[in-house]
């Protein structure tokens, strides 16, 4: 039996767990969004905490996702599911390059604007929502670009912990030894990668002022 | 002497010294005492880190002072609130500091907009205004990156006279233009002087620039105010700086001798 006859026969699993995928890294990317680009701001405002904010995210990097995902297991609420825990995960690993971009986008705007702009009488609230963010956007959506492309992969290993996605595939076919089926789950999710990389970009190249 | 307001220097240096973040050691500018009258066009010359800038942002408070007192219409600049008081202050820069996401149109209308007046009438302002700069009203919908340096600097000062502010801080505004360009922008500058008569704080390192457009000049040096002299004071000053800028300036289009 070959891949494309595996895919076919197991159409409404490879969908669900593509699925299941989607909504993992999806909803994760949106929290890292929602809590990355404002600490980001944050850091802009508040040197001092600069350095705590952007450490501590560079860390849960560096932590293994396998021994993250454990390590988040005992956690009230959190662990008591699956998905829940995958998403958090998840989250925490998207947030560095949404807050380094953030953070670079934002000082990377033209000193002299920004003087400008103050010197003209403009409130930090303006500067921040209709000068530095509509200039750093091109970078900021580079970093969500990046922390998505990230996401999707590591989702797969959300499989093991039993939170689904295209992993289950992988961690299947690992233990069968069974090419076609970890390719089953490694191929749509190489495509989802390709396809956020791409969209992103577009977005970025559209959003980025010049 | 009169103390009302109108009578009274727009803007009051007194005894007024910048350090950075208050350091001794590097103080920009020492114990400026210094008066600029209402509807004057004030020159600061001097070269660079003569603290020709920071007397500027000192006025509309981008910089506090460190020391002294600096007053603009009769009240401390530290009594003012500082939105109101940038408000009522064009400000333009050498970098112009267009924004660049910004069509001329909103880049003029900018403050009329943070200022929430009508649509209709920023909209008419904003023509009102290309027509005074000389912009084509073509430009309307362009982006700076699409103008030249000339029009791209008429768009700066068209978005710092917006909202009709008394006073006007220029930095330089016209020392990235080619020479042809900058005379020309010169001499809009001082016909829209002559009707506008607004107060005018202007930053050059350019003696003749200085002469042509100022009505006083304030020499500095170093973070010190050297002498405040009319332009023709200025020609005949035996004040040492001043015999330097007029050496330094003396044009002789001879090409130096030993080139081939």
């Amino acid at each position: 039996m070959n891949l494309w006859q595996f895919m076919l026969q197991n159409h409404t699993e490879v969908l669900e767990l593509t699925l299941e995928h989607l909504w993992l890294v999806g909803i994760s990317s949106l929290f890292a969004v929602l809590i990355g680009i404002p600490l980001g701001i944050l850091i802009t405002r508040w040197p001092a905490l600069n350095k705590p904010i952007l450490g501590s995210a560079n860390i849960i990097q560096t932590i293994p996702s396998l021994a993250l995902f454990g390590f988040l297991l005992p956690a009230p609420w959190i662990g008591a599911r699956a998905d829940r825990l995958a998403i958090l995960a998840l989250t925490l690993y998207a947030l560095l390059p949404l807050i380094r971009n953030t953070y670079a986008g934002i000082k990377g705007v033209d000193r002299s604007v920004v003087e400008a702009g103050r010197g003209m009488g403009m409130t930090n609230r303006q500067l921040l929502f209709q000068v530095e963010l509509p200039l750093a956007l091109g970078v900021i959506i580079a970093g969500v670009r990046v922390a998505t492309v990230i996401s999707v992969g590591l989702a797969t290993i959300a499989a093991a912990i039993g939170a689904g996605g295209l992993g289950e595939y992988i961690f299947r076919g690992l233990a069968m030894v069974n090419n076609q089926v970890i390719l089953a789950g490694a191929i749509p999710a190489a495509a989802m990668a390709l396809l956020a990389d791409v969209s992103l970009g577009w977005l970025e190249k559209r959003l980025s002022p010049r | 002497m009169n103390d009302s307001p109108d009578t009274r220097p727009a803007i009051e240096f007194r005894n007024v010294s910048y350090r950075i973040d208050g350091d001794a050691d590097r103080e920009l500018l020492h114990h400026l005492t210094l008066d600029v009258q209402r509807g004057e066009t004030l020159v600061l010359l001097g070269r660079s880190g003569s603290g020709k800038t920071t007397t500027l942002k000192l006025i509309n408070r981008l910089l506090v002072p460190s020391e002294g007192e600096l007053r603009v219409e009769a009240r401390s600049t530290s009594d003012w609130d500082v939105i109101r008081l940038r408000r009522m202050i064009g400000y333009v820069i050498q970098e112009v500091g267009l924004f660049p996401h910004f069509t001329v149109e909103r880049n003029i209308g900018l403050v009329p907009k943070i200022e929430n007046w009508p649509v209709n009438r920023i909209n008419e302002r904003v023509q009102e205004l290309m027509k005074l700069v000389g912009l084509d009203p073509e430009t309307a919908s362009r982006y700076p990156r699409e103008l030249s340096g000339g029009q791209r600097q008429r768009v700066g000062v068209a978005r710092a006279l917006a909202a009709d502010p008394p006073i006007l801080l220029m930095d330089e505004p016209f020392g990235a233009l080619d020479p042809i360009t900058r005379a020309e922008l010169q001499h809009e500058f001082l016909d829209l002087q002559k009707r506008l008569l607004k107060t005018v704080v202007f930053v050059t390192h350019d003696l003749r620039e200085a002469l042509l457009l100022g009505t006083r000049i304030a020499l500095m040096e170093a973070g010190h105010l050297i002498t405040v002299q009319t332009p023709e004071e200025f020609l005949t000053s035996t004040e040492p700086l001043a015999i330097a800028y007029r050496s330094a300036f003396e044009t002789t289009f001879d090409i130096p001798r030993g080139r081939s």
